[in-house]
């Protein structure tokens, strides 16, 4: 291969990883000693390490809130009970007995909807994430175990997805499927995630064809899919889910970006984060506070999910064993 | 090594950005005036957008217009508040008896600002012009499509011919009487353009070309008339359009600014900063959700409403509706009042009927449907349609002027009709991604949609919504759509005016009583904001702002 | 080398024209479009036909992507139906091209700016306070979404203090002359200093909000580098040779580690764009990130065929630019 391709590549993966920054990665570079203590010596050093706590604290606590809003919210988030103070001159209803962070332009419960927003947040996010992955996956795994010009037909795909922008990726799929709506949302962010994992998986699987045990298992005369599915995709594990953390993260902001431009979820009947800061830029003079909190809440909860990824990174780094 | 590298660089950066000194030379004229004094100011105005084009003839968005009715002027004029006709370049007019011939006596001793004398001579060769268009230019002047209704003297049209009888007497011909005129006239696309300078610049020479218009040079750069501003420059990478007085205007409202200025700056939100922070002096459509922060800062000014919102419904998508108690009942679950008082901007008022209250031939006397639920739903059960369900079309990423949020009027809607029992299926489309193909195509059951007035008559409301048939809310398919029809051209044909008035009164109230293809809902009066040191301009229903009137204060 | 060069142009000439038709095919099958976006709630049938007819809409889409085609070839890219009206989409391109350029190049430059001296320091005092502050800074810099901050960076900045200004590119009323269309440049090249003054301050704001996306990851990307750098044996030969830290900091460290930051820059300018999309319409900066969302709300179809494909063309350019340059520091990929 060429060598300016394989230092390319390299800096990709580098690169995309570096997305949230670190150490340097080495995607694909497998520990010879196999997965179980490489998982085991990394758990040790995560525990002690204040980073990867207080991520790991956010993250949990997010998921413990979105599991839990219902029960956790005051109020419903639909209901208009605030609608009779709603008028032009006074569009949000000030904080009072009852509703502590006021109503929002619908005279809606403002706290409710923070906290079941934190559900819609997670689970646009989480599905964004998993269909990137999934995306990613086929394409990388293909590229990467096969080889040959099936790769590089497939690199040329991601290619020309990486050359568009990601907002116009997102724009392409919100009008092919004729009007925005939540799955418009969540597809059109997976899409921009897609060449992200498949640069990696295939970049892993590319320098695992050559390693040892990989070479041992087809002189054994395993079947390549039994190599691929058994040998080399679990070892790519760490890289990958070290991304998917990662992503989650960019998922949350860019739908809050789309909803920002108007490609979101124009049913608000159910609060989104992303949605509800989009929504609060022409209410910003009169209220910032509409726009601060569920910018807050992305915010931190962005920030918990990449301290925990960089954390997972560095001590699923099998050079930082000691 | 890397040294010598780096200098000889340097030093091919250095002689290149010498080389290119000499060259340019600054353009700028550095002996202006004071821009701040009284009637030397400079007024700059936001603009939301970029005007489509120069040439008003060949324009139909609100930003072409903004700059056409500084530097144009039309045969008649509307007084400055008021969508009431009054005299501009024609000081009086006349109907025949049989409504097909009008004559209009001209302002004697006005020129364009490219010297040409204004005459009937130049009126007529005015209207020649707009009636003689090429394929290009007839999709491309909408106003003269949609109210004249051909070119070139095709079948059906309604302007016949020009007559200039002597230099300041010229009569307009037309196939059958019509309340359109004179008030049509008024309209900055019929506005009166110099004819040297159109036929100096080719101002028909318009084309179409890959999915737009190549506008001639005329309409874009040699726009010339006979108003109290004239054009200066549009400069398209700074987004700016400026204009200068006209020193040689004729009529009394002289300008009061020496400049007006207009930036393009597309994002509300953008606007409403520019003018706090004082690079714009003023902006239009302030989102009503500022109004209230913009009456403290600024001159906020609420124009007298002349829109309307309505509820379309149609009953060839959804049988269910050709029933008129359910649409009665529709009509009766949506509490008016709280969407208007907290949905709507300040001054919006509930709608009677599907003209605004400044038209004549409203009907003072029609009462409003009142909130009723318990009727609502006694009116579907009545009609065997307790569990109706219907299909709810709103638009997205628009902003209109009686519709400022079209998502909250719709949430607003749907959860009065979802307390009555209705099962409302939400289908939000874009604006200009099928909504408006949709609604007009007639595939929309129930949908929002609203009408700004063009100029003082029913019939440009009525009119555009149910003169087609198979339109919109496609009345051809209710039984008394053949009468709608037949009342709707008669009245219009009807040449004195206050006999007119009556029969709109009585057509209004039939609609609202028994056919009800739609539902009213409501009139959002637009404001329009100036900076404090701005004063003297009147808000206008009809968008006819008249800037140059605008005092500027230190 | 040139052969590598040659091979990789191809292959993206070949990517441009099968996204360009991909391109033109979507947004015609969309539905909508200029038609309605042009005549809003007056359209009919009747007029939508007839304004659907003249701008050629109606025809099946080979023939269109035919016209589309054979216009290009003579210079006409199709003509703005919304954004600017009338201006052909190309020259559109170009007119608002060195607004983005200017814009985006400041960013990068803050971002280098500050994110490689940072990233260099928090590298050598690993582990130190300097080295986990920043290090949070950046991760905040990814955690907020760049329009928010566009956001409150106007608001504090240009509303509250007034020490900027609110919009655009240039106040109007400075009248300045125009040479490149790159503003700052312009008032330099005709002496008008003011005019480049106040087009640095128009640039400011929206630059440093474009930044934050870069910053992030190039800070990371260096000080992760530098870090590797640190360690390898020919730095620690360097020390013990006694040379003194900057000739190390200069001629060893730096110019090892900084390999990777120039590939990032390469994969940089997508995120640019799109960063420049939502920063540019906060701030009604006239570039392409601008136009780019006007275009698409409006349905402006020919700015769009012809923004997108360009952006494209930059992204493979430049990553083209980045290859080749990369090709010349390294050495050891010259020497193969």
């Amino acid at each position: 291969m060429n060598p300016l391709q394989r230092k390319k590549d390299r800096i990709d993966a580098l690169a995309a990883t570096a997305a949230g920054g670190g150490d340097i990665p080495d995607a694909g570079h497998v520990s010879e000693s196999g997965g179980l203590s490489l998982i085991g010596s990394a758990w040790l050093r995560l525990r002690r390490n204040p980073v990867f706590l207080i991520g790991a604290a956010i993250t949990v606590l997010f998921v413990l809130l979105a599991i839990f809003a219902p029960l956790i919210a005051p109020h419903n988030g639909t209901t208009k009970y605030l609608i009779s103070q709603v008028t032009p001159d006074t569009p949000i209803p000030p904080s009072q007995k009852g509703f502590p962070l006021g109503g929002d332009d619908q005279g809606r419960d403002f706290l409710s909807r923070l906290i079941l927003g934190s559900r819609q947040t997670l689970i646009v996010g989480v599905l964004a994430t998993l269909a990137g992955l999934f995306g990613g996956l086929v394409l990388g795994t293909i590229a990467g175990s096969i080889g040959g010009w099936v790769d590089s037909v497939v690199m040329r795909i991601v290619d020309v997805m990486l050359s568009l922008p990601s907002l116009v990726l997102a724009l392409a799929v919100a009008t092919l499927f004729g009007r925005p709506s939540q799955w418009t949302l969540i597809i059109a962010i997976s899409i921009v995630q897609v060449p992200i994992f498949a640069r990696l998986l295939r970049g892993s699987m590319l320098t695992q064809r050559a390693s040892d045990h990989v070479l041992a298992a087809r002189a054994l005369g395993v079947r390549p899919a039994a190599i691929t599915f058994r040998h080399m995709l679990p070892n790519s594990l760490g890289p990958v889910l070290v991304q998917a953390t990662l992503v989650l993260a960019t998922a949350i902001i860019e739908a809050a970006a789309l909803s920002f431009l108007g490609l979101g979820n124009p049913d608000d009947s159910s609060a989104e984060w992303g949605q509800m800061l989009g929504k609060a830029q022409d209410l910003f003079d009169i209220s910032p506070h509409v726009a601060f909190w569920p910018a807050g809440c992305i915010v931190v909860v962005a920030f918990g999910f990449t301290l925990m990824g960089e954390s997972l990174r560095e001590a699923l780094d099998p050079r930082n064993r000691r | 090594m890397p040294v010598t590298k780096t200098a000889a660089g340097v030093a091919l950066l250095a002689a290149s950005a010498l080389a290119l000194t000499s060259c340019a030379s600054s353009k700028r004229d550095d002996t202006k005036s004071n821009a701040k004094s009284d009637t030397n100011a400079t007024l700059n105005f936001g603009a939301a957008g970029a005007p489509a084009t120069l040439d008003p003839f060949y324009a139909s968005d609100g930003e072409t217009f903004r700059v056409s009715r500084e530097i144009f002027q039309g045969l008649v004029g509307f007084k400055p508040g008021t969508a009431e006709v009054e005299p501009k370049l024609a000081t009086s007019w006349t109907p025949s008896k049989d409504g097909k011939t009008w004559t209009f006596k001209l302002k004697s001793g006005v020129k364009f600002t490219d010297g040409t004398p204004f005459n009937a001579d130049a009126v007529c060769k005015n209207f020649k012009r707009m009636d003689s268009q090429n394929k290009a230019g007839q999709t491309a002047s909408e106003y003269w499509l949609a109210n004249m209704g051909g070119y070139n003297g095709a079948d059906g049209e309604l302007y016949q011919g020009c007559v200039a009888t002597n230099a300041t007497t010229v009569q307009l011909k037309i196939s059958r009487p019509t309340s359109k005129f004179p008030a049509l006239l008024g309209l900055p696309s019929f506005s009166m353009q110099s004819p040297t300078a159109m036929d100096k610049y080719d101002a028909n020479g318009i084309k179409a070309q890959g999915q737009g218009f190549v506008y001639p040079a005329y309409a874009n750069a040699h726009p010339v008339g006979t108003g109290p501003m004239k054009f200066q420059s549009y400069d398209k990478t700074n987004k700016t359009v400026t204009l200068v007085r006209n020193d040689d205007y004729a009529g009394s409202d002289k300008a009061t600014v020496k400049k007006i200025v207009f930036s393009i700056i597309p994002d509300e939100t953008a606007r409403k900063q520019a003018l706090a922070s004082g690079q714009i002096d003023g902006y239009d459509l302030p989102n009503p959700v500022d109004w209230p922060s913009l009456k403290q800062d600024d001159n906020l000014e609420i124009r007298p409403a002349f829109n309307i919102l309505y509820l379309g419904l149609n009953a060839k998508v959804d049988p269910d509706l050709k029933d008129l108690r359910v649409r009665q009942a529709l009509y009766y679950a949506i509490n008016r009042k709280q969407l208007v008082k907290s949905q709507l901007p300040t001054g919006a008022t509930v709608a009677t009927q599907f003209i605004p209250s400044t038209v004549a031939g409203f009907n003072k006397s029609l009462q409003p449907y009142k909130y009723d639920p318990a009727k609502a739903k006694s009116l579907l059960k009545a009609a065997g349609k307790s569990n109706l369900k219907i299909t709810f079309w709103y638009p997205t990423e628009v902003s209109r002027p009686y519709m400022p949020a079209p998502d909250k009027i719709f949430n607003a809607i749907k959860s009065d009709w979802e307390a009555v029992g209705v099962k409302v299926t939400p289908k939000p489309l874009p604006w200009a991604g099928g909504y408006v193909t949709g609604t007009q195509n007639g595939n929309a059951a129930a949908y929002l949609m609203g009408w700004t007035g063009d100029y003082n008559t029913p019939d440009n409301f009525l009119g555009n919504f149910f003169s087609d048939p198979k339109g919109q809310m496609t009345v051809g398919a209710y039984p008394w759509g053949g009468a709608l029809h037949k009342s709707l051209q008669d009245n219009d044909s009807i040449v004195d005016e206050s006999q007119r008035a009556t029969a709109y009164q009585q057509l209004n109230k039939k609609i609202m009583q028994d056919y009800l293809p739609g539902l009213p809902i409501s009139s959002s009066p637009p404001a329009i904001v100036f900076s404090k040191k701005v004063t003297g301009v009147v808000p206008s229903p009809l968008t006819d702002e008249h800037l140059w009137t605008a005092k500027v204060s230190k | 080398m040139l052969r590598f060069i040659v091979r990789r142009l191809l292959q993206a000439v070949l990517v441009m024209f099968i996204v360009s038709v991909l391109l033109f095919a979507w947004l015609r099958s969309l539905p909508g479009g200029p038609v309605d976006s042009l005549l809003g709630e007056r359209a009919t049938p009747a007029t939508r036909a007839a304004l659907s007819k003249t701008l050629g809409l109606d025809q099946p889409l080979p023939v269109q992507y035919w016209h589309f085609l054979s216009n290009a070839v003579h210079g006409n890219f199709g003509t703005s139906t919304q954004v600017q009206s009338g201006t052909d989409a190309m020259e559109l391109f170009l007119q608002r091209l060195p607004a983005t350029v200017e814009l985006s190049f400041f960013a990068i430059i803050i971002a280098l700016v500050t994110a490689i001296p940072l990233g260099y320091f928090a590298a050598k005092r690993h582990g130190g306070l300097l080295d986990t502050g920043s290090v949070v800074l950046s991760l905040v810099g990814v955690a907020v979404p760049v329009f928010f901050l566009a956001f409150v960076l106007k608001y504090i900045f240009a509303i509250e203090l007034h020490w900027l200004p609110v919009a655009g590119r240039q106040s109007p009323d400075l009248d300045a002359t125009r040479v490149t269309n790159f503003y700052v440049l312009d008032g330099l090249l005709t002496r008008e200093y003011d005019a480049s003054w106040d087009a640095i301050k128009h640039l400011v704001l929206p630059a440093i909000a474009l930044a934050s996306i870069p910053f992030a990851v190039i800070f990371r990307i260096t000080r992760a580098s530098v870090l590797e750098v640190l360690n390898e044996d020919y730095v620690r030969t360097a020390e013990s040779k006694g040379l003194s830290a900057r000739i190390i900091r200069g001629r060893h460290v730096l110019r090892n580690a900084l390999l990777p930051v120039v590939t990032t820059i390469g994969l940089q300018v997508g995120g640019l764009l799109t960063g420049a999309v939502l920063t540019e319409t906060v701030f009604a900066y006239p570039g392409l990130g601008d136009a780019l969302a006007q275009a698409f709300s409006q349905r402006d179809y020919s700015v769009l065929q012809v923004l997108i494909t360009m952006a494209a063309i930059g992204y493979v350019l430049v990553n083209l630019l980045v290859d080749v340059a990369y090709a010349i520091i390294d050495p050891r990929i010259r020497t193969r």
